[in-house]
């Protein structure tokens, strides 16, 4: 089956190319790191969270969104989704890859990394969050290859399979909502440390996730010849708008908790990040951006005239990834750390290898998602002509 | 794939992950040697097994007069002994100094004891800062692997600078801003002697560590007090300063100041359980004219 990989039009190879060059550079940067230490980022003392650890929170949600799809599919036998079910498994298992990747490549002694494993300390949420991310990587790889095989082999899944894809959705939700709790439940941080987290956490993962998926699965279409039905597409674009309605509604409840109590440690992260702090404001060009697309996204994604035109849609679903990223991979962990526990205000910004060791990460998930898709293109395309 | 072959790869993967599981049951001098071992040990040569059951609620603390600490060569003394005890590296870059005992303003460091009407010579009067070494811990807590422990004998709260993986999950975890990463390699930056051996023979740390004050572990072991206490109490005018000793012990100088004086500690109502205690000054500080 793997076999299908390495058969491709050209325009899958230039992709592959696309992705490999990326890599390497991402690879150029990650050795400048690797030898002369984490000083190479824009983190500080003040500031020991960035880019790294932003792009995996946005990816975990990301990954955990395949239950937007498995849950209807598997547990309400809708239809429809079919054909995108499989898309979905598979996005997740590169997400969790690139997940762990940027972990990995935010470590300051990554030899020792096994360490989590040859000392486990079950009373850190990290250790849980190791646990939870490889058991959902490997559930999503048993399920998503069994499944493709089956299809192959013209018969049905093999009955093993069935309780791991039961396995697999509280699973998808305990990823996120382990990730969250990395963050809610610091004393130190009082802009993470709230209840809210989670659940926040879930309804822009099942925003964002679904989205990205359209958007795949519109170029899956195009350029892969590859339908997925355009009531798949429409019932996926209805997750979407109501993930992104209930996540507004969550940041605008956590908004009011913080701002109208008015306690100074509640209010101090989001004027950072609204108006700026004592004149330091990098993030507040992109907080704007990112709450006007959330917004505009929300309305015009409720009217169905709108959200049923694929053109619009594609760019709707686009909004939300940028108004989300912006939240997650972007102002919610530096605005942890802003201001300091001593009241210091120390600004982050990303610096040239860490951008470039962020994209090569997301490289390597771009590259195993295209070689995962390419293997169900060839597939089904076997299957129509068979 | 064949069944055999699949076998082979299941036995395969199981054999390595089982040798990963007791690779350390086997040989467990192979791992936390050097500071994090040698520190582990009972700090004083009588406490031993007998005693083990009493030792595990001992635990040492600091008293800082902040008063006292206004005296800017008594801080100076402070910092610089603990920087050369430990070879703190001196880097110029505020983001990424290391820093064990340090000064901070008033307000940053008590945000709960200054108000509207506070003096800005009290918001901006200087503290001595440092580890807390908390009853309980959030650093300790978080940490994935271990690297940093609270020791039962006596309660303070170690690095075991081979284990640290530089997660950094510490730094984000600790409320009180005590932790530094080493974002490049310490080393060039450690004070040398005109042989270029560093000040101290404290082991010098990689980069992609944390660290971060740990009472003077080292010294408590010979029977000295930590490096800063001693800096200034051998400054004129600045004894007493900085006390040190066994909190859980009543008879002890800081259980005796604790008793006699009004202190504080930083941000109780995290419930952390701080083990730096602070007396504040009476007066409006810079009113003395002596900082």
């Amino acid at each position: 089956m793997l076999t299908r990989v390495f058969h491709g039009s050209r325009r899958y190879w230039a992709l592959v190319a696309l992705w490999a060059v990326l890599i390497v550079i991402g690879l150029f940067a990650y050795s400048r790191q690797f030898s002369q230490g984490l000083s190479v980022t824009g983190m500080s003392r003040d500031v020991s969270w960035g880019l790294y650890i932003a792009q995996f929170t946005f990816m975990v949600g990301i990954a955990a969104s395949a239950v937007m799809v498995v849950l209807p599919y598997y547990l309400h036998d809708y239809k429809a989704f079919g054909r995108t079910v499989i898309l979905g498994e598979f996005l997740a298992v590169s997400a969790v890859l690139v997940c762990v990747l940027f972990i990995f490549v935010d470590m300051g002694q990554p030899r020792r990394v096994m360490n989590v494993m040859l000392h486990p300390r079950p009373n850190s949420v990290m250790f849980w969050d190791f646990m939870v991310l490889f058991g959902y990587l490997l559930l999503n790889l048993v399920i998503g290859t069994t499944a493709i095989e089956a299809e192959r082999k013209g018969v049905p899944p093999p009955k093993w399979v069935r309780p791991l894809i039961y396995l697999s959705i509280p699973w998808a939700v305990s990823i996120h909502t382990v990730t969250a709790f990395l963050y809610s439940g610091l004393g130190a941080r009082p802009f993470w440390m709230t209840a809210i987290l989670a659940p926040r956490f879930l309804a822009s993962a099942f925003a964002a996730g679904p989205s990205l998926l359209i958007l795949l699965a519109l170029l899956v279409r195009r350029f892969g010849g590859f339908d997925v039905g355009e009531r798949s597409i429409r019932a996926l674009s209805v997750i979407v708008t109501y993930a992104m309605v209930v996540n507004v509604f969550f940041v605008l409840v956590e908004m009011f908790t913080a701002l109208y109590s008015g306690i100074p440690h509640d209010v101090d992260a989001f004027a950072y990040l609204l108006a700026g702090l004592q004149g330091h404001a990098a993030l507040r060009p992109w907080t704007w951006v990112g709450d006007f697309l959330a917004v505009a996204c929300v309305v015009l994604l409720l009217v169905p005239a709108v959200r049923h035109r694929e053109r619009w849609l594609a760019w709707l679903c686009a909004g939300v990834i940028a108004s989300l990223w912006i939240e997650k991979g972007l102002a919610l962990i530096v605005a942890g750390f802003i201001p300091s526990p001593l009241d210091h205000i120390t600004e982050y910004a990303p610096t040239a290898p860490e951008i470039a060791i962020t994209i090569g990460v997301y490289a390597v998930g771009g590259l195993v998602l295209t070689t995962l898709y390419k293997v169900v293109l060839s597939v089904r395309k076997d299957l129509q002509f068979a | 794939m064949n069944e055999s072959r699949r076998r082979f790869l299941k036995e395969l993967g199981c054999t390595v992950l089982g040798a990963g599981v007791a690779l350390p049951l086997l040989d467990p001098t192979r791992l936390g040697t050097d500071v994090g071992k040698a520190a582990s040990r009972p700090a004083a040569g009588g406490a031993r097994a007998s005693a083990a059951a009493a030792a595990s609620s001992r635990q040492w603390a600091m008293v800082v007069d902040v008063e006292k600490c206004l005296r800017e060569d008594v801080r100076n003394a402070c910092v610089e002994a603990c920087d050369r005890a430990h070879n703190v590296p001196r880097i110029p870059d505020p983001k990424e100094e290391v820093k064990w005992i340090w000064s901070e303003r008033y307000e940053g460091v008590f945000p709960d004891e200054v108000h509207a009407h506070t003096p800005a010579a009290t918001r901006e009067a200087p503290v001595l800062v440092l580890c807390n070494h908390c009853t309980d811990p959030a650093c300790v807590k978080v940490c994935p692997t271990g690297a940093t422990f609270k020791r039962e004998s006596d309660g303070i709260v170690m690095m075991d600078m081979h284990r640290c993986i530089g997660c950094r999950y510490c730094m984000a975890a600790c409320p009180y801003g005590a932790r530094s990463f080493n974002w490049r390699d310490p080393r060039p930056w450690i004070e040398t002697d005109a042989s270029g051996k560093p000040a101290s023979d404290y082991p010098t740390r990689t980069r992609g560590v944390v660290e971060k004050c740990d009472f003077c572990s080292e010294r408590l072991r010979v029977g000295q007090t930590p490096a800063c206490v001693e800096a200034a109490n051998a400054v004129q005018g600045g004894e007493g300063a900085l006390t040190f000793g066994e909190v859980s012990d009543p008879d002890s100088d800081v259980s005796r100041l604790l008793a006699e004086r009004n202190t504080v500690c930083r941000k109780v109502r995290l419930g952390t359980g701080p083990n730096v205690y602070y007396i504040l000054p009476g007066a409006t500080p810079a009113g003395d004219g002596r900082a």
